[in-house]
């Protein structure tokens, strides 16, 4: 449910179909999106409201809690000089979601470390390998589960 | 097998070696560029396509540098992982201190004295000539220009000497804490600070001198090394890169933080948008830092170095052996950290290489949840085959200075 002091907000309006809900905190919007539309809300975020770069992506564990993962992305609009963070929640087990790279192909290489990092699957992305970690790596060190010491998984 | 004659046996002729029948068009060879080559300025590691010398694809592999400091971020108390901010990017360390204390900032709603803002702002400005420093002289070295090598570490040498005053640190400095600065400045600083602003631009002078008009210097960079704006917004690059292709973006300007409102500078675009262009945008960046510098060492505010938040600051010395109440603060930071209220924040600065930012998501404990470092590089380095594909060999070098990475930076 998107609260009532923000239905108005141009950005929350123009997103309000795809959106499950919306905060502004720290004087910094959040919108989250139903994972299924997440690709739609980046195409209407750059064709329509002038969003023109995607900052970062990045996947948030909140394990043991579910849906576990929030898949966040930050955008700017350098003429609007606006920031927007929009997240994106999926299930603990086989976590996967659209890659938006059709739309921002500078979302590449952050989708690859998001899945090298937090083991979170883009689909539709042209080479999901990972970035950082050796290929033959057990495991995603940024999970909670995953131990701090240790060599071995 | 040598004989008492001192002739050789047992050795046969070599028979001669099979050649392939040339084929018939093109034959590509792919040749490996690093790990370990010194114009990858760390261990950036390029996969590249040849035709002669012409570049048909290349394949950047990063990684090398991965530490995992965003998994460590999460098992350091807050004020702990100042350190961790230091060694992301090892030319900019003051950048990255900054963006993570006012992160953390945002969420604890801290107010930082003037004095302590604008003494932030004097020392980012001084890393980021730090930084464009050592990538003016690596990158002239990478071209060919070996003396200016020596020029730029002449003065950035006399910025770490500044760095260690007032840290007791020449590169990792963890100057800036959450609530402030770590120590009050020191004494003589403003001569310190004084001296070397007064021969700055005299010295930039004498760079200018070496390269700006220099044949073999426009020869190699002027009409290399272009790619279009649109391609570097979609690709998530940021920084002198785009404003050298004449897009004004600069979060110093655009969401001003740690009162760079106050002062007065320059954003200065250029639009050839080529390795040439880059050099001269970095050169007339350094002109405006020692703006801001000079700027912040007259009008410098007086005041408290910290803010006035008891459980966050560790209270100073005299207090805490005079008073009850500071010691226990004392010992409760020091134990235990202190708490952050829940929620999350993004906070961007303009590091010497573009947007860095941090996303701190806290769940009210003593350690960050959450830490994600958008590493300038990172960003950048995506580009490069787009910048470097269909160009010669000898042009890559000059094309991948012009970037300016720092590995540490794009694996943390």
């Amino acid at each position: 449910m998107i609260p009532e002091a923000l239905a108005q907000d141009a950005l929350v309006s123009a997103l309000a179909d795809l959106a499950t809900t919306a905060k502004f905190e720290f004087n910094e919007l959040t919108i989250e999106i139903e994972p299924s539309k997440i690709v739609e809300a980046m195409r209407r975020l750059k064709g329509q409201l002038g969003f023109e770069r995607l900052s970062t992506v990045t996947g948030v564990d909140r394990y043991p809690a579910e849906p576990r993962f929030e898949v966040v992305y930050h955008l700017q609009s350098v003429a609007g000089k606006k920031r927007l963070r929009l997240k994106a929640r999926v299930t603990g087990v086989n976590p996967e979601i659209d890659s938006v790279t059709s739309v921002y192909s500078g979302a590449d290489w952050y989708e690859r470390e998001t899945f090298d990092l937090m083991g979170i699957r883009f689909r539709n992305h042209p080479d999901l390998r990972r970035i950082m970690m050796p290929e033959e790596w057990d495991g995603h060190p940024l999970r909670k589960d995953y131990p701090i010491t240790g060599t071995r998984y | 097998m040598l004989t008492e004659t001192g002739n050789i046996t047992g050795l046969e002729p070599t028979p001669e070696p099979d050649f392939e029948a040339p084929v018939k068009g093109t034959r590509t060879m792919v040749l490996n560029m690093g790990p370990q080559h010194p114009s990858t300025h760390g261990v950036l590691r390029l996969l590249l396509e040849l035709d002669g010398e012409t570049l048909l694809k290349a394949i950047p592999d990063i990684g090398f540098l991965h530490t995992g400091i965003e998994k460590e971020f999460e098992v350091k108390t807050y004020q702990q992982c100042v350190t961790l901010t230091d060694r992301i990017d090892y030319l900019a360390p003051l950048s990255n201190n900054l963006t993570y204390c006012l992160a953390a900032e945002k969420l604890l709603g801290l107010e930082i004295p003037e004095h302590a803002q604008w003494m932030r702002v004097m020392l980012t400005e001084l890393t980021r000539l730090n930084s464009h420093l050592v990538w003016l002289a690596t990158h002239a070295i990478d071209i060919g220009a070996m003396s200016v090598f020596l020029y730029c570490f002449r003065e950035r040498e006399e910025i770490l000497r500044i760095f260690e005053m007032f840290s007791g640190q020449r590169m990792m400095t963890s100057y800036f804490r959450i609530g402030g600065l770590a120590l009050p400045a020191p004494r003589g600083w403003q001569k310190r600070v004084k001296d070397f602003v007064d021969i700055f631009p005299e010295r930039i002078d004498q760079y200018e001198n070496l390269l700006t008009n220099n044949n073999i210097w426009i020869g190699r960079t002027k009409g290399v090394g272009y790619i279009s704006l649109q391609d570097m917004l979609d690709l998530g690059v940021t920084g002198p890169m785009l404003r050298a292709a004449g897009l004004k973006i600069d979060a110093r300007k655009d969401s001003p933080y740690s009162s760079y409102e106050k002062f007065d500078f320059e954003v200065p675009t250029r639009t050839e948008n080529d390795v040439y262009a880059r050099y001269l945008l970095r050169v007339e960046e350094m002109r405006q830092s020692h703006r801001i510098i000079r700027q912040a060492l007259e009008g410098m505010p007086s005041g408290s170095h910290q803010a006035d938040a008891p459980g966050v600051v560790v209270p100073d010395r005299e207090k805490m052996k005079t008073q009850m109440e500071s010691l226990i603060y004392h010992f409760k930071i020091v134990t235990e950290g202190f708490r952050v209220p829940e929620g999350e924040v993004y906070q961007a600065v303009e590091s010497p290489r573009g947007e860095v930012g941090c996303y701190l998501v806290s769940d009210g404990t003593q350690k960050p949840y959450r830490v994600h470092w958008r590493g300038p590089s990172f960003g950048n380095l995506q580009c490069t085959s787009k910048l470097i594909e269909g160009t010669l060999i000898a042009d890559v070098i000059a094309s991948l200075g012009s970037m300016d990475f720092v590995l540490g930076d794009t694996d943390r």
